[in-house]
């Protein structure tokens, strides 16, 4: 029996597979994943994801097919071993596979980096001199964490710190994440806002709620005994009673606000008090 | 058997350079070093710190442990006989019955076996602690430990794996067939060899002891300032970390010196065999990488103890700097336990395809590459295209054969793929952002590390072990550990991905409730996974214990030329140092039978047509 030709079959395969699973992944799965769309950033993440996810698939698909076929196909039976072909190797083979992943991967860098700037940092921390920034004027919270719970300070109402977070939606917001003693992050889920939070650094995140509702925040890097502990949720609320709350906490908090240090972008931990 | 040695009555033997002697000055080295730290500084203990804990003296015990442990194994012998003019012996132990594998023995096939089972008693140990973890994660809150036990066996588990498994080829695997696969009768530095394994069983001891110490809560990582605050339970992450730096740094510059130079007539490089190509790449890292890592620990160990401050921001250092410090180690070490791994499948797929290597020159080129680039990407992590596809190439028109190790090497290309494609989401920047530090991470690495490694590992296992060992494997337990282990630890690891992006942070007992059903799925498959570890544990028992049928010289027909010697292989190797004329990837060419056999290898006849 002559030899089949095996690539034919292997191409037909893999082109049918990616048309049907493609636009399958693109369109019904990718779009529903998290972090969901209550920020304009984590619209973008999942945008991002479903670019990348398309261009995956049919590589994933590619995978599949020949595996399925080279181990389906070219198995050998029988208790002693049956040679091979003598191939040593093919360099169109060699140069397309070097070529394609080389190209994939360059464009996902550029992609990468052109929805960062585009998308003012996608709601990650960028340090303290941030590159890519919304236009307008943000509003500013300090994300001010601790062994073991976050504290938010507003430096536009009076340098007020609570003990929870509320956000007005539609409205640019200018995380200032720092730390008083470890190593903590950031991570409000829904926002699709992760800051690293190091000891007298100021690392600054954007994020424009677009909806209202609530959101997770939780301690993404390990730093400590109660580690675990360290979440709360979080409210996006419209502009009035973001007002109201914020004058409310104004009002709760003003005694304590007299006797905190002067609004800074970064505490350092007490020098005779190792950190922590 | 040394018949002098055994006519001797017990309490001769035991006095002497040997293992109870090691463990005795070990634990006296131990308690040396915890009275001199209290000698220099117990006074001012008090005084300056608001602490009664004493880490110069753990410091000093955790030092003096190992130094007394391998004077009392007998390293020091040698450099002594050698400083008082005294001609050594250059031959330790390589004669004798079982008595070689408990004490320091310069034959390399013994250092493996040694390596195999050290490194198979910690990966139980943290395979333990692996389940552990999970026992907590059924329910949402914590319910078995407490949150610090809980952080301290997430730590135990994560470095145990990270610091042991670096070794868990190169130990076993490099040290035995390295020789035998370049035809050299032993490693350029035996001596070496040996306290490598040693040291390695004194960081593992070092490390379990935290547990008297209080634990320690900072992961594997064990980030500044974290670790400048934890308590002394530390100081044994500390010396675990450096011991192992250390032992994989000697590990690496024998390993190179073996390639390098001891190669027998005719292997050239273009011959090497791709596995040792991948441990050659891989002791480059290690032997470059380690250092950082023991230079970091060291820092912290001083800014702990002598109260420095190069990671504390409160004095002016930077946290930022051990973070850096530690991934440029931290991120070669991931090559260094992948490369290896790539050479087994290399060697076990053209083996059971029958056929050449598909592009070895590029497949040689991609993998010092990908070594040489993992040192610039320590920060965060990339995906380094293209090795596994040009060895995939290899099937094309193949002859494959299903045997137990080439379905571990399929299972590790499935699951490096799955790897490989979430790292590429990791590594785009806007998708980071919402998986760092959570889960979907955890999945990866885990996919990637376990999938790849311990995968990679069961197979050299299946492939290697009959000629280490001379028996056979029960193939019927051999294939029903292989597919609970496949199935169970895709359904373990696949879950994760969707709960790391549904929002599950790493290293944490209390999560959201809604997400309990998928850890509950997570745990009891991470339940199946272990019990996969007792089949294998039990095809081991029996099959080396019980049933104890003797294998073939060359079950799987390779012409690579540790295959070429008898079962089990002579004490030193080879009779003559044997010729090279072909490669060892010279499949698809009939007939069957090896091309190159090393001239006067006992029990082999020699080669007929060679001039």
């Amino acid at each position: 029996m002559p030899e089949p030709s095996h690539f034919r079959r292997i191409l037909i395969l893999w082109i049918a597979l990616s048309v049907i699973a493609t636009p399958l992944v693109v369109i019904l799965a990718a779009p529903g994943l998290p972090p969901g769309d209550a920020t304009s950033e984590a619209a973008g993440q999942v945008t991002d994801n479903t670019v990348l996810l398309g261009i995956a698939t049919p590589i994933a698909a590619l995978l599949v097919v020949y595996f399925a076929y080279a181990l389906i196909v070219f198995r050998h039976r029988g208790p002693e071993p049956d040679e091979g072909v003598a191939i040593r190797g093919d360099n169109r083979v060699q140069l397309t596979w070097i070529v394609a992943t080389a190209a994939i991967v360059l464009f996902a860098a550029v992609y990468g980096t052109v929805r960062i700037f585009g998308d003012s940092g996608a709601g990650g921390g960028q340090g303290p001199n941030p590159i890519a920034k919304p236009s307008g004027d943000p509003l500013q919270v300090q994300v001010i964490a601790q062994q073991w719970a976050f504290t938010y300070r507003f430096p536009s109402f009076g340098g007020v710190e609570t003990p929870h977070l509320e956000l007005p939606v539609d409205q640019d917001v200018e995380f200032h994440v720092t730390s008083l003693d470890a190593i903590h992050s950031f991570w409000a889920h829904q926002l699709g806002v992760k800051a690293d939070a190091n000891p007298g650094v100021d690392n600054v995140a954007y994020a424009r709620p677009t909806e209202t509702g609530s959101f997770d925040i939780r301690c993404a890097e390990l730093c400590g005994l109660f580690h675990g502990h360290m979440f709360d949720t979080g409210q996006v609320v419209s502009d009035s009673s973001f007002q109201a709350w914020i004058r409310g906490q104004q009002r709760e908090f003003a005694p304590a606000t007299r006797n905190l240090n002067p609004y800074n972008r970064g505490y350092l931990p007490h020098p005779e008090r190792r950190a922590g | 058997m040394n018949t002098a040695a055994a006519e001797r009555p017990l309490w001769r033997r035991l006095l002497g350079f040997n293992l109870l002697a090691g463990i005795v000055l070990g634990v006296a080295g131990f308690y040396f070093g915890w009275w001199l730290g209290h000698q220099i500084h117990a006074k001012s203990l008090a005084y300056f710190a608001d602490t009664n804990q004493n880490d110069v003296a753990l410091l000093l015990g955790y030092l003096f442990f190992p130094i007394g442990f391998v004077i009392g194994l007998g390293f020091a012998k040698y450099p002594l006989s050698r400083a008082l003019g005294r001609e050594p012996s250059h031959h330790e132990n390589e004669e004798g019955g079982l008595g070689r594998y408990f004490g320091v023995c310069t034959d390399h096939k013994v250092v493996g076996m040694q390596y195999m089972v050290g490194i198979g008693v910690f990966f139980f140990i943290g395979g333990l602690n692996a389940m552990l973890i999970r026992a907590e994660l059924l329910r949402p809150s914590p319910q078995l430990f407490g949150a610090g036990n809980y952080l301290t066996i997430v730590g135990l588990h994560g470095a145990m794996m990270m610091g042991v498994m670096s070794s868990a080829i190169l130990g076993p695997f490099a040290n035995y067939f390295v020789p035998l696969m370049i035809g050299a009768k032993r490693m350029a530095f035996p001596r070496i060899e040996a306290l490598t394994f040693w040291l390695l069983m004194a960081a593992g001891v070092i490390f379990v002891s935290t547990i008297f110490f209080g634990g320690f809560p900072t992961g594997w990582t064990g980030y500044a300032p974290l670790n400048d605050q934890a308590n002394f339970g530390f100081d044994s992450y500390i010396f675990f970390f450096a011991l192992v730096g250390l032992s994989m740094t000697l590990l690496g510059l024998n390993l190179i010196a073996t390639i390098v130079t001891m190669r027998a007539p005719g292997m050239t490089w273009g011959r090497l065999p791709m596995f040792c190509w991948g441990v050659l790449s891989t002791s480059g890292l290690m032997v470059l990488a380690a250092p950082v890592l023991i230079a970091a620990l060291l820092m912290v160990a001083f800014d702990r103890s002598l109260q420095t401050s190069f990671f504390l921001t409160s004095g002016g250092g930077s946290p930022y700097l051990f973070e850096n410090l530690f991934w440029f180690f931290g991120h070669p070490e991931v090559y260094v336990v992948l490369l290896p791994a790539m050479g087994i499948t290399a060697e076990i797929i053209t083996v059971h395809g029958r056929k050449k290597l598909f592009g070895y020159k590029t497949v040689l080129y991609t993998t010092i590459a990908t070594g040489i680039i993992s040192f610039f990407v320590w920060a965060h992590h990339q995906f380094v295209a293209g090795i596994d596809p040009r060895i995939m190439a290899t099937l094309w028109r193949a002859k494959i054969r299903y045997t137990v190790p080439m379905l571990f090497c399929l299972a590790w290309f499935f699951n490096f793929f799955i790897g490989g494609v979430s790292g590429f989401f990791l590594s785009d920047t806007p998708s980071d952002v919402s998986t760092h530090g959570s889960f979907f991470v955890m999945a990866h690495f885990h996919y990637t590390i376990m999938g790849g490694l311990i995968f990679a590992f069961f197979a050299a296992i299946y492939y290697w072990v009959p000629k280490m060992t001379g028996l056979r494997f029960n193939e019927r337990l051999a294939k029903i550990h292989f597919w609970t282990m496949f199935i169970a630890f895709n359904s373990t690891f696949g879950p994760l991905f969707a709960l790391g992006l549904m929002g599950m942070p790493r290293r944490v007992a209390t999560y959201a409730s809604n997400l309990q059903p998928l850890n509950i799925w997570v745990s009891v498959s991470a339940f199946v996974l272990g019990a996969s570890m007792l089949v294998f544990l039990a095809n081991v028992l029996y099959s080396m214990v019980i049933a104890r049928e003797p294998a073939e010289a060359n079950p799987w027909r390779s012409k690579s030329l540790e295959w070429q010697l008898p079962t089990p292989v002579p004490v030193h190797n080879f009779d003559r140092i044997p010729v090279f004329d072909a490669d060892p990837y010279d499949y698809g060419i009939p007939p069957v039978a090896p091309r190159h056999v090393p001239a006067g290898a006992s029990g082999v006849a020699p080669y007929p047509d060679r001039k």
